[in-house]
């Protein structure tokens, strides 16, 4: 009975995975050089700053709250570090830790007024959403073109891997995150905070958990991840534009829920939100080599697997509440 | 004095009041702001503009005023609004027809039946959005952000990629056209607002609405149809977008699936929130929203007009709602006005106690 309950658990994880290579099986049949070591290395390449993105956004789902503010901070770190280079001539080794601080501040003031002062966290990154947008714009309407040598030459770089492939420095900066965020949110005080906030605030509270500190730090965390993504996004674009990574929120959410995060918190599986990250990447690469199709059928069709997956969620939450009520009254019973 | 304190009281008061202050900057530091023209026997002036501009988000303020009022929040308006505009223009179609110099390009379906298409398609989405919040039970916020992900790119698949120009003199009746001196626009928003009004105000209907808002479970118990009325609701609101798409496109004379109605969801928001609307649900005021949006299209205007650059409208709306949700929020009355605001309840029980 338990096992059969854990596995409930894991199961959006599971399809999802199981999707994953399904879709990427169909397309190795279906098309001539798809079964590569590259095109699944390409997969992580483009997606790098997405998967950083949404590792931050599954933390905040995981609590419950949402962050809608990324893509326009991702935004206006490009931005203000493509200004910073071009126009102050500012030593890199200073904008890349300035960008990461910026972040971070953004993300807790964010936290900061949705705790304090119980505002909705839906708000709160909207209005922080306008902001960086706006700020972005009072920077330059126009692009601004990042032509600093060491910027330059991180996105020229390759690390070259066996059987003729390679990955870029935003590969392994992804990576990294990963592996940091798997080992805060399984291994530590604060990542078991953060799921129990998710489960219960409430009961969070009368554990004597420090809900307050770890909400704020959570959606300081988000922020760091945006600024983070703007870093490896300037690599991979060289470039500072106010409308960079418009809808980029609305992927990254698509990304944890699709990896099995609900949205209502409390679960939250950060290799999961990997996987939805590659399984956008798959679609697109899909849809790429048929060749005939418009791009956006990968909305349509990154819409369609989110809402498959939503309903999903909901029916694997209903089963659990009607087993609890079962098991209550057998309870009961006995 | 009474009926005063009682409008000082109301929740309309602080949004008129902020507009109030709109105008009054305008009026000091804008030239010619209230100045109105006749010309060609329409009226024109900034005014005027402003009622025009803001149309399609006070029609859309309206629709969610009504999902917010259910604890819900449809936050796929503007690609509703993006796919009314498409459908419309793609039924449409044809070409620039010129005849002794005139515009004289047709229409391949007649205009009263496109419109009826367009609002259908809309009110379908809309009805999509319903069934996934009152049936399915997922949260609103998810739930229309499907459609919001997947709107832009059906719009887009009816526009070919393109943005379709509307040259079909008819259609531009509907955003830029004047009616007795005023734009026609502002007469489809009067008729929504009246129909809406009575509706919620004449009918138990606006009392279901508040009460699902405040307690869904108990007005279930108490016999209120919540999972068709919220259906309906956010049916009606995507008619509402499809009418601001209408608008919209009809305005600017083509459709645009990639920036018809771009982030209008969020000014509605924020237009309901202005309005002294709870974003919790519950009690709403349509007159509120309806102001609420009008001064987001004043300060819109009046950035224009003084000359600052455009781009900082963004950051003066951000600041605007910091403000007012700090406004909105206890612990920060608490935290702000401290023993002063304790001082003057006991003041008021005390006096409430004695009448």
């Amino acid at each position: 009975m338990k096992k059969l309950q854990s596995n409930l658990k894991y199961l959006g994880l599971f399809i999802t995975i199981f999707l994953f290579s399904i879709l990427f099986a169909v397309g190795s049949v279906m098309y001539d050089g798809f079964f590569s070591l590259q095109v699944l290395l390409n997969l992580l390449i483009d997606n790098a700053f997405l998967i950083i993105t949404s590792i931050g956004m599954t933390f905040v789902l995981i609590t419950g709250g949402i962050d809608l503010s990324v893509g326009a901070v991702v935004a206006l770190t490009c931005m203000l570090s493509a200004h910073l280079l071009e126009k102050v001539h500012m030593s890199p080794f200073l904008v890349i830790p300035l960008m990461l601080i910026m972040g971070s501040l953004f993300g807790f003031v964010m936290g900061y007024l949705i705790q304090s002062f119980k505002m909705q966290p839906f708000i709160v990154t909207l209005a922080g959403m306008f902001m960086a947008r706006g700020l972005c714009y009072v920077i330059s309407i126009d692009t601004i073109t990042i032509s600093d040598p060491l910027y330059q030459a991180i996105s020229q770089f390759r690390i070259p891997l066996p059987f003729d492939s390679f990955i870029s420095i935003g590969v392994v900066i992804a990576l990294v995150t990963l592996l940091a965020a798997l080992y805060l949110a399984n291994y530590t005080k604060f990542g078991r905070t953060v799921y129990a906030i998710g489960g219960s605030e409430q009961s969070a509270l009368l554990m004597g958990l420090p809900v307050a500190r770890t909400k704020i730090l959570v959606y300081t965390l988000s922020g760091f991840c945006s600024g983070l993504t703007g870093i490896v996004f300037s690599f991979y674009m060289l470039s500072g534009y106010g409308l960079h990574c418009i809808g980029l929120e609305m992927d990254a959410i698509a990304a944890a829920v699709i990896g099995g995060t609900p949205l209502t918190g409390g679960i939250g599986f950060m290799t999961g939100t990997l996987f939805g990250v590659l399984i956008q990447g798959v679609i697109q690469t899909l849809i790429m080599f048929q060749g005939t199709l418009s791009s956006w059928w990968t909305r349509i069709a990154v819409a369609f697997l989110l809402c498959v997956f939503i309903i999903l969620q909901r029916v694997i939450l209903s089963k659990k509440e009607s087993r609890k009520v079962l098991t209550n009254t057998a309870a009961k019973a006995s | 004095m009474k009926k005063l304190k009682s409008f000082v009281g109301s929740r309309e008061f602080w949004p008129i009041l902020s507009l109030l202050l709109v105008l009054l900057f305008n009026f000091i530091f804008t030239k010619n702001f209230f100045v109105l023209e006749i010309k060609d026997g329409h009226l024109y002036g900034s005014l005027i503009d402003i009622l025009n501009r803001a149309a399609p988000l006070m029609l859309i303020s309206i629709g969610m005023t009504m999902v917010i009022a259910i604890k819900g929040i449809d936050i796929s308006v503007g690609s509703v609004m993006a796919i009314s505009g498409a459908v419309a223009a793609t039924l449409i179609g044809g070409s620039l027809e010129m005849v002794n110099g005139a515009n004289a390009s047709g229409t391949a379906m007649p205009l009263p039946l496109v419109i009826l298409i367009a609002l259908g398609v809309s009110a379908i989405l809309g009805m999509w959005n319903g069934i996934l919040v009152s049936r399915i039970e997922i949260q609103p916020v998810v739930a229309t952000l499907i459609l919001l992900t997947a709107g832009r790119g059906i719009a887009q698949l009816l526009t070919q990629g393109q943005i379709i120009t509307i040259y079909y003199t008819p259609y531009q009746y509907i955003g830029a056209g004047y009616l007795l001196g005023l734009p026609f626009s502002v007469y489809i928003v009067a008729a929504v607002f009246a129909l809406t009004m009575y509706l919620t105000r004449k009918t138990a209907l606006g009392l279901f609405i508040e009460s699902i808002g405040i307690n869904q479970v108990a007005s279930r118990f108490s016999g209120i149809k919540v999972k068709s009325i919220s259906f309906w609701i956010y049916a009606f609101c995507g008619v509402c977008a499809g009418l601001a798409g209408l608008i919209y496109s009809s305005n600017v004379k083509c459709a645009d699936g990639n920036n018809a109605g771009l982030f209008i969801e969020m000014d509605a928001i924020l237009a309901v929130a202005l309005g002294g609307n709870s974003l919790d649900g519950g009690r709403f005021s349509l007159i509120g929203s309806l102001i609420g949006a009008l001064f987001l299209q004043s300060i819109t205007t009046t950035i224009y007009a003084i000359g600052v650059p455009p781009e900082i409208t963004y950051v003066v709306k951000a600041v605007v709602v910091i403000v007012i949700c700090l406004i909105q929020s206890e612990e920060f009355r608490k935290a702000a006005l401290g023993k002063f605001a304790r001082n003057r309840r006991e003041l008021s029980e005390k006096a409430a106690v004695k009448s």
